[in-house]
């Protein structure tokens, strides 16, 4: 069993699991981090981001100016965003059976796997995550498309020019396989080879492993994976939470006694607790807009977004603030809305009650027959009417470098009055507003991450009890800024295997078992005889059959009639020859009863010999000699074959015959 | 006892000795013990037996082997105890699975002991062993036995009998108990594992309290010995107690002492400090520090933090505290456990890195170091301490993490740091340190004053009050709490929808009024509308908040300004009192009304006087007692005498009394010639007592008051309320006949069946 290690993001893994003559894609997650290298897209023209300087070399060297800009000390690639694609070399994905996709986060980087790599298999998604993952992909699409941009910089990738930039682009990896943004044919491609599963669901994959989704906790129609054959079990955590929020509680009891746990997805922010960030969320919130500042949130269209619009629903009134307008600015924000109130099944207890009441599950939907949150495609069009400050806006894209936050960033940059608020904590706040620097905006970090934290982490571990923990090798030492922070690690025993990107790992368990199934009828002729109390034994002469990865037994052929053709019989056509059965034999041998019988039998000048396997019974007359061990009996005489059956029908009067 | 009870009290024991009968619950018992205790503290308890032989035949009935509950038992034994009754009765008693019958015997046990010791003992100073009486001696030997068992339970029932003995019996014998016995309790110290830890330090405790160390300094030896022997955990308690003793010997102080501080200097050893620090065991242990001594387990190490903190915390304001106290590191060891428990402390060695782990995020540790840090603040530290433990609290009033009640700690800390590092008075300013502290403080509190958590607002209200009745004065203060929002949005807070916050509101909207810092209210919902003063404010919180807590909060204000003379009060008194006393008079809530009545006294004694005994001037008690009847003090004072709430008309009847007499009889009405017409005034007061409440009083002239005062019997109305309502229900009789009747509805079924 292996495990192909494609992505080093631990929140965004891409793993291939190689298990039982299956190979098995876990997640296939987009690192958009790299996009932080580039300039914003800017929905309108923005003089101060056309007017950048271009970078020169150290030594005055300025070839490199259109491709490269230079804002307050960072420089930055002007020109259409990429993204790091996992690795494509690593195994040759066209051999990739399925792909299992555990939350709509994981599954940006699929028409990339699904439609370059001649993947011919099938896709396995919940229907949120799905329909979720094409909101959040349509909404990429849409903010890479609607600002074309001529340049394509190639220039600076190459390895030798990468080495003389200054940080991060001289550490940035693998730039070459950075590829831009899919197109929504591209995605509907994509989409269309998945097929919808359930929670608990058993699905077959060739007869060989069964995978089944489980509910995680972490998102609208998360799952974690459990691959099983009849011997073994393989599960895989991706992003999963245990605390309250919008979807269903985490399954944590189906993961137990697992021979290997693969772990990924655990919190990026171990030390912030959601709740304090929430509260810190909406005080920054009612400070700025109380003072007549406007809030900035960049945020995902689906996701923490539903959580922190149920905060403000309660908080809204009580901090005075309901006559504050709320925007929703996204160009799948109608969907996402909407989607949201319609997957009840998905949804926690709590939320799947209100359904029945019959109230939206969601009090998002209140908001907006209220008008206090109104939700548009875009700036443009009826949002520019509507526009009405102090006033809080909810829009992508959280890296900063597309969609519509860049305008807001743009407009509300300059006024100290004005805060923008991270929430989502895929991006380093610091390097997202790099190139807006210098800022008169203020800044909240307030990152709401509500996977599994590491004390949550090792109660699930000794709750499950699984043989080997398999995980991202960032989770096995403490973060590299608080190295003192030893309990910000996985700590298991034995100790996690750690993984990184481009690394196969052999997973530390052999298969020992295959489950055979009996034909009823073959079944039937046994006659099983008790050897001991609750053993019994019986013989089966049969045909094994595979096909599939299944193991099935059946009859023997009848005795072939004698065909009366003269074709020549193929070795392949030889079939056991079932006529001369032997019964087996069991039990053991007394040797003083032996000796005993053997006297009786007219046997005399018997000697026996303790040997260190057993007994050696010397008939001297008959200069015969038997050697009786723990398994086999052995009747050495000199050429008297009468004297052997002899001998031997004796012997067998001391065993069992089946 | 009175006739009535005695009548009772026979069906009672028959009761109580029947063990069909299903006797009420525990607080029955409890409360007859407590009656029974009152009757034989008031007269002899020989005679009470003699008159009442029920009692002996209860005593001597229970004694009889039989299927009685553990709690008539206990009772009786207790009672027996109470009466100092046979001695023959507890031994096989003692090692009863119940926890209230052994309890009860070993008090039985120890009661005769005394009673047999104190008889032979007087005159005779101390008594050699086999001088004791016999019962005495058997009491002993049945001590010793149990002390010399391997049984772990009988050994703890021992000691707990002898901590009772030493704790209170204070006869010469006890010093010759403690020689008998303490080889034994010794031996018990040598054992591995030591039987019954807790239960030894409290004896220890227990003979080192009593008179026993002055004749016997050999007991200072065993508690240093047990103070070795014992895992910190438990001998955290011993430590403590030995260091809170008036009287012991210096070395033990300080080995105590020792074990209190080491696990705090493990926590300092943790982190890298500086070399040349002064650690916090120097000189107070001579033993090397095992600096591995904390327990491995989370909440074992936390718990003994927690312990460690707490004992410290209280030994602190004692005058017998250890000196020199140190308080340079205890401050540097509350400073780092609070790092440790944010995560952002620097370990320097292993068990540093185990201490992060188990204590990061640990709310219980955070407010057990809080509560000492904020003790801590009695004592000055080194210049930079200070400024490290403003940083700390600083960082956790900030951090999203900070739970509710971390965070409520966490202020009053700050609280008493900035009252401790206030200049010296005479200078009008906070010093610049609290200065800057300040600055960062309200920025902080705004935030907090935004919070979601509701909890949070409240307790960030509380300090906003409390900051301002300290600083309010000063102009440094004044001008940075201006500069902030922290005003404004206290006011908008009177519209919280927590009644808590709202009360809280009130409170910090009233100080900060008072020391003219309220700024006009004015939310982004209202941005144009009309802006209310303070006091229009909180008058529309006493009349339409449904809640009880912010209109109570607002009478406490209302009462604060008018004794301080707040501007807008003094404006116009009158109307201002005839508006407050108009809506508390009508309020359902009995505090608002109390608080009403203590308004309506205060202005009384402004108008009259409160300082100079004897009658007030007439013309000042006539002028008085026209304002007084323009507010309509006294419809409100007269209907709260028959307010169905006790204090209210307790209050009531004190506010008329110290009118009654300010107006001196010299001042009587009848002078001026005509007598005032008072039926109209009776009468209704009449129909008050009756309960008909609606009827009002309509206007009232001062002579008319003053004659209804005078012919009040309002001392006999004191005296009435003095009683406490329940007088009736508490009586004994009362519940003698409540558990007799209990029963007898049980009596009534039993003959139904025939």
């Amino acid at each position: 069993m292996k495990l192909y290690c494609l992505s080093g993001h631990p929140t965004l893994p891409c793993n291939v699991l190689k298990f039982k003559s299956t190979t098995i894609m876990l997640d296939c997650g987009l690192d958009m981090t790299s996009t932080l290298n580039f300039l914003p897209l800017p929905l309108v023209q923005s003089p101060r981001l056309s007017n950048l300087p271009g970078w020169s070399l150290k030594d005055g060297n300025v070839f490199l100016d259109k491709e490269l800009k230079e804002c307050s000390g960072h420089v930055f690639v002007d020109s259409v965003p990429e993204f790091c694609l996992p690795e494509t070399e690593l195994i040759d994905l066209s051999t990739v059976d399925v792909i299992l996709i555990s939350n709509y986060h994981c599954m940006m980087a699929l028409p990339y796997i699904t439609e370059h790599t001649g993947f011919t298999g099938t896709v396995y998604a919940t229907e949120p995550t799905v329909q979720i993952g094409r909101l959040l992909m349509e909404e990429l699409v849409n903010f890479i498309e609607r600002v074309p941009k001529a340049q394509s910089a190639s220039l600076w990738k190459n390895k030798d020019i990468q080495r003389l930039l200054p940080s991060p682009l001289k550490d940035a990896v693998e730039v070459s396989t950075w590829r831009r943004c899919y197109t929504m044919q591209e995605v509907n491609s994509a989409l269309s080879k998945i097929q919808l599963v359930g929670y608990s669901q058993k699905i077959e994959l060739f007869g060989a492993v069964q995978v089944t989704p489980l509910s995680s906790g972490y998102a609208l129609g998360s799952s974690n994976w459990i691959i099983q054959s009849h011997y073994e079990k393989v599960s895989y955590v991706s992003g999963s939470s245990l605390l309250t929020t919008h979807p269903q509680p985490m399954d944590q009891a189906s993961l137990k006694n697992s021979d290997v746990l693969i772990l990924t997805g655990l919190t990026q922010i171990p030390t912030a607790n959601p709740d304090g960030m929430v509260g810190e969320f909406c005080s920054n919130l009612a400070l700025t807009v109380r003072n007549g500042g406007n809030v900035l949130v960049p945020c995902y269209p689906s996701g923490v977004i539903y959580d922190l619009l149920e905060c403000l629903y309660q908080y809204i009134d009580s901090a005075g603030l309901s006559s504050i307008p709320f925007y929703f600015i996204s160009p799948v924000a109608n969907s996402s809305l909407e989607f949201s109130q319609i997957f009840a099944e998905w949804l926690c207890h709590n939320k799947q009650t209100k359904v029945y009441l019959p109230e939206p599950p969601f009090p998002h939907a209140e908001l907006i027959q209220t008008n206090k949150l109104k939700h548009y495609p875009s700036i443009h069009g009826d949002f520019s009417n509507d526009f009405r400050q102090p006033c809080v806006v909810f829009t992508g894209h959280p890296s900063l470098r597309f969609g519509d936050v860049v305008h807001f960033m743009e407009l509300w940059g300059k006024s100290s009055l004005n805060t923008v608020i991270f929430t989502e904590p895929d991006f380093s706040y610091l390097e997202a507003l790099a190139p807006y620097q210098p800022l008169a905006m203020k800044c909240i970090y307030c990152p709401i991450d509500t996977r599994l934290n590491f004390i949550q982490v090792s109660k699930l571990l000794k709750e499950v009890q699984p043989l080997h923990v398999v995980c991202p090798e960032q989770y096995t030492q403490p973060p590299p800024a608080q190295s003192h922070r030893v309990d910000l690690m996985v700590d298991c025993q034995p100790p996690a295997m750690s993984y990184r990107r481009a690394e196969v790992l052999a997973l530390p368990f052999k298969r020992r078992y295959e489950k055979i199934e009996i034909m009823p009828e073959l079944a039937d002729s046994l006659v099983p005889m008790e050897i001991k109390p609750g053993i019994s034994l019986a013989t089966v002469s049969a045909v094994l059959h595979t096909k599939d990865n299944k193991h099935v037994l059946q009859p023997p052929p009848r005795p072939a009639q004698p065909t009366g053709g003269k074709k020549r019989k193929r070795a392949s056509d030889d079939i056991p020859d079932c006529k001369v059965l032997k019964p087996l034999l069991s039990g053991s041998i007394p040797v003083d009863q032996f000796v005993q019988t053997l006297e009786k039998h007219g046997f005399s000048d018997i000697k026996v010999e303790d040997t260190a396997k057993g007994h050696i019974v010397l008939l001297q007359e008959a200069e015969t000699l038997i050697q009786i061990e723990e398994d086999s009996t052995h009747i050495i005489c000199d050429d008297d074959e009468v004297l052997r059956v002899r001998l031997r029908d004796l012997v067998l009067k001391f065993l069992q015959k089946f | 006892m009175d006739p009535e009870c005695a009548r009772l009290l026979p069906a009672l024991c028959a009761v109580l000795a029947d063990p069909r009968q299903p006797v009420a619950d525990d607080t029955c018992l409890e409360k007859l013990l407590d009656w029974f205790k009152a009757v034989t503290e008031a007269g002899s308890s020989l005679l009470l037996l003699q008159e009442n032989p029920c009692l002996v035949e209860l005593l001597f009935h229970v004694l009889k082997p039989q299927d009685l509950s553990s709690r008539i038992l206990s009772f009786a034994l207790r009672l027996a105890g109470t009466f100092a009754a046979q001695e023959n009765c507890f031994q096989y008693l003692q090692g009863d699975p119940s926890l209230f019958v052994a309890s009860a015997a070993g008090q039985l046990l120890v009661h005769v002991l005394d009673l047999a010791m104190r008889g032979p003992a007087k005159g005779h100073g101390r008594l050699q062993a086999q001088d004791w009486p016999a019962c005495a001696q058997r009491i002993v030997c049945h001590l010793e036995d149990c002390l010399c068992s391997e049984a772990a339970p009988r050994v703890t029932q021992a000691l707990h009998v002898l901590t009772t003995a030493f704790g209170h019996c204070h006869g010469l014998w006890t010093q010759g108990l403690w020689v008998q016995l303490s080889p034994l309790v010794a031996r018990l110290l040598e054992k591995d594992p030591m039987p019954a830890p807790h239960a030894l330090v409290e004896l220890l405790l227990s003979v080192a309290r009593s008179s026993v160390p002055s004749s016997n300094p050999g007991l200072w030896e065993t508690a240093a010995q047990t103070l070795s022997r014992l895992s910190p955990m438990q001998a955290g308690p011993l430590a403590a107690g030995i260091l809170k003793l008036q009287d012991c010997p210096q070395a033990l102080r300080t080995q105590a002492f020792g074990v209190l501080l080491r696990p705090l200097a493990c926590v300092l050893e943790a982190t890298a400090q500086a070399p040349g620090t002064p650690g916090l065991l120097e000189g107070a242990a001579g033993d090397p520090m095992a600096v591995d001594m904390l327990p491995p387990s989370k909440s074992a190490c936390v718990g003994l933090l927690c312990s460690t903190l707490a004992h410290l915390e209280l030994l602190q304001p004692l005058p017998q505290r250890p000196s020199p106290w140190p308080q340079a590191p205890l401050l540097a060891a509350a400073v780092t456990i609070l790092r440790f428990c944010n995560g952002s402390a620097a370990p320097s060695s292993e068990v540093g890195g185990r201490l992060c782990a188990m204590l990061v995020g640990c709310v219980r540790v955070q407010r057990a170091a809080l509560d000492f840090l904020g003790v801590l603040s009695q004592g000055l530290g080194p210049r930079e301490l200070v400024t490290q433990v403003f940083a700390v609290l600083l960082e956790y009033l900030m951090s999203p993490d900070s739970s509710p009640t971390v965070l409520k700690k966490a202020f009053q800390a700050t609280l008493r740091w900035l009252l401790s590092s206030a200049v010296p008075p005479g200078c009008c300013d906070l010093e610049p340190r609290a200065q800057l502290v300040l600055r960062e403080l309200l920025a902080v509190l705004q935030k907090r004053l935004c919070s979601p958590c509701w909890e949070v607002r409240d307790s960030g209200l509380e300090f906003l009050t409390q900051m301002t009745r300290r600083w309010g004065g000063q102009a440094g203060f004044r001008q940075t709490l201006l500069a902030s929002e922290v005003p404004k949005l206290a006011s908008q807070l009177l519209q919280d929808p927590e009644s808590y916050v709202r009360a809280s509101a009130v409170a910090a909207a009233g100080q900060l009024s008072s020391q003219g810092l309220l700024a006009a209210p004015s939310s982004p919902e209202h941005p144009a509308g009309p802006q209310k003063t303070p006091l229009e404010e909180l008058l529309l919180v006493l009349t339409t908040d449904s809640e009880g807590f912010p209109r109570r909060a607002a009478m406490r204000v209302f009462t604060e300004w008018l004794r301080d003379g707040h501007m807008a009060v003094a404006e116009d008194r009158e109307r201002f009192m005839a508006r407050v006393l108009q809506a508390a008079s009508g309020d359902l809530d009995w505090e608002v009304r109390v608080q009403g009545l203590e308004l309506a006294l205060i202005f009384l004694q402004q108008l009259l006087g409160a300082r100079s005994p004897g009658a007030a001037p007439p013309g000042a008690l006539a002028q008085a007692l026209r304002a007084l009847c323009r507010v309509q003090l006294f419809e409100f004072a007269f209907r709260s005498l028959f307010d169905c709430d006790r204090p209210v008309a307790q209050k009531s009847c004190d506010l008329l009394l110290f009118l009654r007499a300010k107006a001196a009889p010299s001042s009587s009405p009848q002078e001026a010639g005509d007598s005032p017409d008072v039926a109209p005034v009776e009468a209704a007061l009449q129909r008050w007592r009756a309960g008909e409440q609606g009827q009002p009083l309509g206007e009232l002239a001062p002579e008319a008051v003053l004659a209804v005062l005078r012919s009040m019997d309002l001392e006999a109305l004191r005296d009435t309320l003095a009683e406490s309502s329940d007088h009736v229900e508490r009586s004994p009789q009362s519940l003698l006949q409540d558990v007799l009747a209990a029963v007898g509805v049980l009596g009534d079924n039993e003959a139904d069946c025939y």
